[in-house]
């Protein structure tokens, strides 16, 4: 059979959303990890909610549904408990995914359904023309924050290992050397693996990631983790992040200053929910965490929940109708 | 001690001639009364009667004990010929404790006999019972026959012997009961000592103690020399036709007839839900069957339930939801998701009385608005009722039948009372049943959005089928080729389209017929759980030579083709309902008829009584005698 390639898994829809969304980045990568997967597009199905993200699946040559505002986690479980062969896929937003379904998104994270979930985050409500999100920073201007918002944002990955998330890992929009990749271990990962993607929504929340994503200053401002790896960052990768035992939080040092040596880095240990916590809580002028960050086996809900088959089925019916006592008025009663 | 009524011959002259009987077993929340009343009607079934019964028990879970709010009751009627209601007022009351007696005399027949517990009329549980006097030493009973019988000293007595304390002991009080009851009407005691033998296999002192109390209180009937008062009353068989009967509640004659849809669907199916009162059953009934082709979910919440119905109804299998009114509320957006795009979907609605949390325990049909109109935009779909515990199995076998021939959305509508009501039901043979036609694919690629001339049903093509490869949503599709679409025609197309597959379902529905009675003069046309009360006082008001009929509606949207028709044959038209008049007012709008409403909403079920009054206001003596049985 002919490889697949990310053209392939392109459908005949023109694309609606701006010019220069993040978006059409985030779908390049999407299709180019299906072919490198070596997906059936009969065999994968995006389930998506509303905003501006959930328009993806009509872009992707694969089964899609549309659904409704929040709800995605929960008809993606229903399609895959229907059917655990599928490889399924969530595709969601900040506002879709964490305020409107935070609580589907919650019960998916821990009931651990062979999932894959992309919630694609630019801290702003975009299809309705710019509120502020959930995840929007205190101080937010927006039509419905006009002197700044004043409530405190969640942060998805805090709220995902909460919520006993086995896979957690980030990235950002534009990534297309790590992002598909990232799109693979998830797919690979038994159970929900959940996914944050830095976007930039250039009408409503323009360069709101910049300090993070931009090119020229990405080395200093994102650290890759690997498991197994120290946690070093930075052009010529002499920058490194230890524990401060009596703070109990990372702090960034340089190698080879101040007495610091490689054995005093961190070897990213990604079974470790403790240690996902430490990443993720890092604030600038910390790196932002990106890669793998938390991925743990448990088995997943699905392989759980089928524990017998349907067979000899009609039997079966006729055996629960005459269940219970029984008046059988040819030989008296039972 | 009141006077007796035995004093009055006829009035036992009278009990002694009845071929059926309403009883009446009340107490405590934690005296296992429901368990009592399950036994008596298995027995009852045993020994060939028709029946039907009532459980009547409070929201609380374990009420503080001998309060009025903390009654449980179970009511029965049972007998020699057929019985479709658990009796509008009961002739024998068991009564446990004082709270028990007082707020169930109210509903008793004059003469009713009731047997107490003597021994609980303490000055302290009277008071837990807002009595200032015993109404076993006042005027209160004087209308009734009393048989105070010191229960629990009796119960303690026969379980002495197996060391049990005196607590655990006086658990047994129930059986006690029972057994003098089953006494009283000479039904069998084997069922129930092979449940107690059963239930308690692995705890052998608990076991021989209920089985003595069960024996004591059945040997007290026989001794205890009490003839002027209680004595024994064999009732005969009932007038059965088929040959296996069991006995049904709702809940469960709902899940065997989705358990069977399923089969004759050769589809299997995914039941969704989030436990609410008094739905939750349904969901218990159908754990467990995964090699019968079911399994369950217990979503997060009532949204989830029925959105991950939605999915696996997308995935190729059946998804089913359940719940009641304010969980149907919830599911209402994802409702209209699953008309858009066209997928097969059962929602079981037991309605309960509201608004809001209402009363989750108690009955009602107030939600047929909202089956039938409750969601934005025009967003039509079949809506089907129960009349029957029994009924419930042929009602979703139907339901799925619909969903699945035109790719919709059904609502099931049952209640409180039919969903835990129970009774005697002959076992369907499942090869009767018709197979249910679905519209997956048969060919090994092509276009879903080619529709069924006659049911508008697109194809059921599923994530895995490798030829139909396609994208649905909420968002409006194109009439032809199922991609977005905002043009204006095509929406009032699309608007179009799903109204006439809606309407499409009366093309494929039985004509309506008459359940009996005359084919003019007054017809009571009425839906759901009344079918017991109205059929029993249409027979009455025949017998007493009225002109009126009995008209009960399975379709409640569409409606039968022919209801029109056979409607306005009728001078006058009687809706009784338990609500404020919701079929009343669907079916002026849809058939322009002049209707007389009827409407209870105590969140208790209408009574026979209460249907006949209203008929004999009505219909007019039969001119002629023009039946249709």
């Amino acid at each position: 059979m002919p490889e697949l390639s990310f053209k392939n898994f392109a459908t005949d829809q023109e694309v609606r959303w701006c010019p220069g969304c993040g978006d059409y980045s985030i779908l390049k990568a999407v299709q180019r990890s299906l072919a490198e997967a070596g997906a059936k597009p009969e065999n994968t199905v995006f389930v998506s909610g509303i905003g501006c993200a959930s328009r993806l699946p009509y872009y992707i040559e694969s089964y899609g549904f549309h659904t409704i505002h929040g709800r995605a986690p929960a008809i993606a479980t229903g399609v895959k408990l229907a059917n655990p062969k599928l490889d399924v896929w969530v595709i969601t937003g900040d506002g879709d995914g964490l305020s409107i379904g935070g609580n589907h998104l919650l019960h998916a994270l821990r009931r651990n359904i062979d999932v894959n979930i992309l919630l694609i985050n630019n801290e702003i409500y975009g299809l309705t023309k710019g509120q502020y999100s959930p995840t929007s920073r205190v101080g937010t201007t927006s039509p419905s924050s006009p002197g700044g918002s004043v409530d405190s944002p969640i942060d998805p990955g805090r709220f995902a290992i909460g919520a006993g998330a086995t896979f957690f890992g980030r990235a950002v929009d534009i990534d297309q050397k790590g992002l598909p990749g990232l799109l693979n271990e998830a797919r690979g990962h038994e159970g929900t693996s959940f996914i944050e993607i830095l976007q930039n929504c250039i009408v409503y929340n323009k360069d709101v990631f910049d300090d993070v994503a931009n090119k020229k200053t990405a080395a200093d401002h994102q650290i890759h983790v690997q498991h197994g790896e120290p946690l070093l960052f930075g052009k010529t990768n002499d920058k490194g992040l230890r524990l401060n035992p009596s703070t109990l939080a990372l702090e960034a040092v340089m190698v080879g200053h101040d007495g610091v040596t490689t054995r005093d880095i961190l070897v990213h240990d990604e079974t470790n929910a403790t240690f996902a916590h430490l990443l993720l809580s890092m604030e600038a002028p910390l790196p932002t965490a990106m890669g793998v960050i938390h991925r743990r086996r448990l088995e997943s809900f699905d392989r759980a929940f089928w524990n017998s088959k349907t067979q000899k089925r009609r039997q079966k019916v006729v055996n629960l109708l005459h269940q219970g006592n029984l008046l059988d008025r040819r030989n008296g009663s039972e | 001690m009141p006077a007796l009524l035995t004093d009055r011959p006829n009035v036992r002259q009278e009990f002694a001639d009845k071929i059926s009987h309403v009883v009446r077993f009340a107490g405590d929340s934690g005296d296992g009364i429901q368990l009592q009343g399950q036994q008596f009607t298995v027995a009852s079934a045993l020994a060939g009667h028709d029946l039907a019964t009532l459980p009547d028990f409070p929201a609380e879970i374990r009420a503080p004990a001998g309060t009025r709010y903390g009654v449980s009751a179970f009511q029965i009627q049972f007998g020699g010929d057929r019985v479709t209601t658990p009796g509008d007022a009961p002739d024998v009351l068991i009564a446990l404790n004082p709270a028990a007696l007082v707020v169930n005399l109210a509903n008793l027949v004059p003469g009713a006999l009731i047997i107490v517990d003597e021994s609980a009329f303490t000055a302290q549980r009277l008071k837990r019972a807002s009595l200032d006097t015993n109404p076993l030493e006042d005027d209160t009973l004087e209308k009734f026959d009393v048989c105070p019988v010191d229960i629990s000293h009796l119960t303690l007595e026969a379980a002495k012997p197996f060391g049990l304390g005196a607590k655990d002991a006086m658990r047994c009080k129930n059986f006690w009961a029972l057994g003098l009851v089953l006494w009283m009407f000479d039904q069998p005691r084997d069922a129930t000592a092979h449940w107690i033998q059963t239930k308690f296999a692995n705890n052998e002192a608990v076991r021989n103690a209920n089985l003595a109390a069960l024996s004591a209180g059945h040997a007290y009937g026989e001794t205890a020399e009490m003839g002027h008062i209680l004595s024994q009353h064999p009732i005969p068989e009932a007038p059965l036709d088929a040959v296996e009967y069991r006995t049904i509640t709702g809940a469960e004659a709902m899940a065997l007839g989705l358990v069977a849809a399923g089969e004759l669907a050769d589809t299997e199916l995914l039941f969704c839900s989030y436990p609410i009162t008094p739905a939750s059953s349904l969901l218990h009934h159908l754990t467990g069957l995964d090699d019968a082709g079911v399994a369950t979910f217990q979503a997060e919440d009532e949204i989830a339930s029925i959105c991950a119905a939605i999915g696996a109804s997308y995935a190729g299998k059946l998804g089913v939801t359940s719940s009641s009114g304010p969980g149907i509320a919830l599911k209402t957006e994802a409702l209209g998701l699953a008309v858009a795009t066209e997928l097969p979907l059962i929602v079981v609605n037991s309605q309960r009385a509201g608004p809001s949390t209402g009363m989750p325990t108690k009955t009602e049909q107030s939600d047929l608005y909202q089956a039938v109109y409750g969601r934005n935009a025009d967003t039509p779909l079949p809506v089907l009722a129960a009349h029957s515990p029994a009924d419930c199995f042929e009602t979703a076998i139907e339901a799925v039948r619909i969903a699945l021939r035109h790719m919709t959305p059904v609502i099931l509508l049952t209640d409180g009372y039919i969903a835990n009501a129970s009774e005697l039901w002959p076992i369907p043979n499942i090869d009767d049943f018709q197979v249910i036609t679905n519209n997956k694919p048969t060919e090994t690629s092509g276009d879903i959005w080619e529709r069924d001339a006659e049911t508008h049903a697109r194809l059921w093509a599923a994530p895995g089928d490798k030829g139909f490869i396609h994208r649905i949503g909420g968002i409006e599709k194109d009439i032809v080729t199922g991609n977005i679409s905002y043009d204006a025609d095509n929406h009032q197309a699309m608007t179009n389209l799903r109204q006439a597959k809606v309407e499409s379902v009366a093309n494929f529905i039985p004509e309506q017929t008459i359940d009996q009675g005359t084919t003019a003069g007054l017809a009571v046309v009425a839906w759901g759980s009344t079918y017991g009360a109205v059929y029993q006082a249409v027979k009455e008001c025949l017998q007493e030579g009225l002109a009126v009929a009995h008209i009960h509606l399975r379709y409640i949207s569409p409606l039968p083709k022919n209801l029109h028709d056979l409607l306005t044959r009728y001078d006058k038209l009687l809706v009784p309902e338990l609500n404020t008049g919701q079929l009343a007012t669907l079916l002026r709008d849809k058939l322009l008829v002049d209707i007389q409403q009827l409407n209870k909403v105590s969140g208790q079920p209408l009574t026979v009584a209460e249907v006949k009054e209203a008929i004999a206001r009505l219909a007019n003596p039969r001119m002629q005698e023009v039946t249709n049985a």
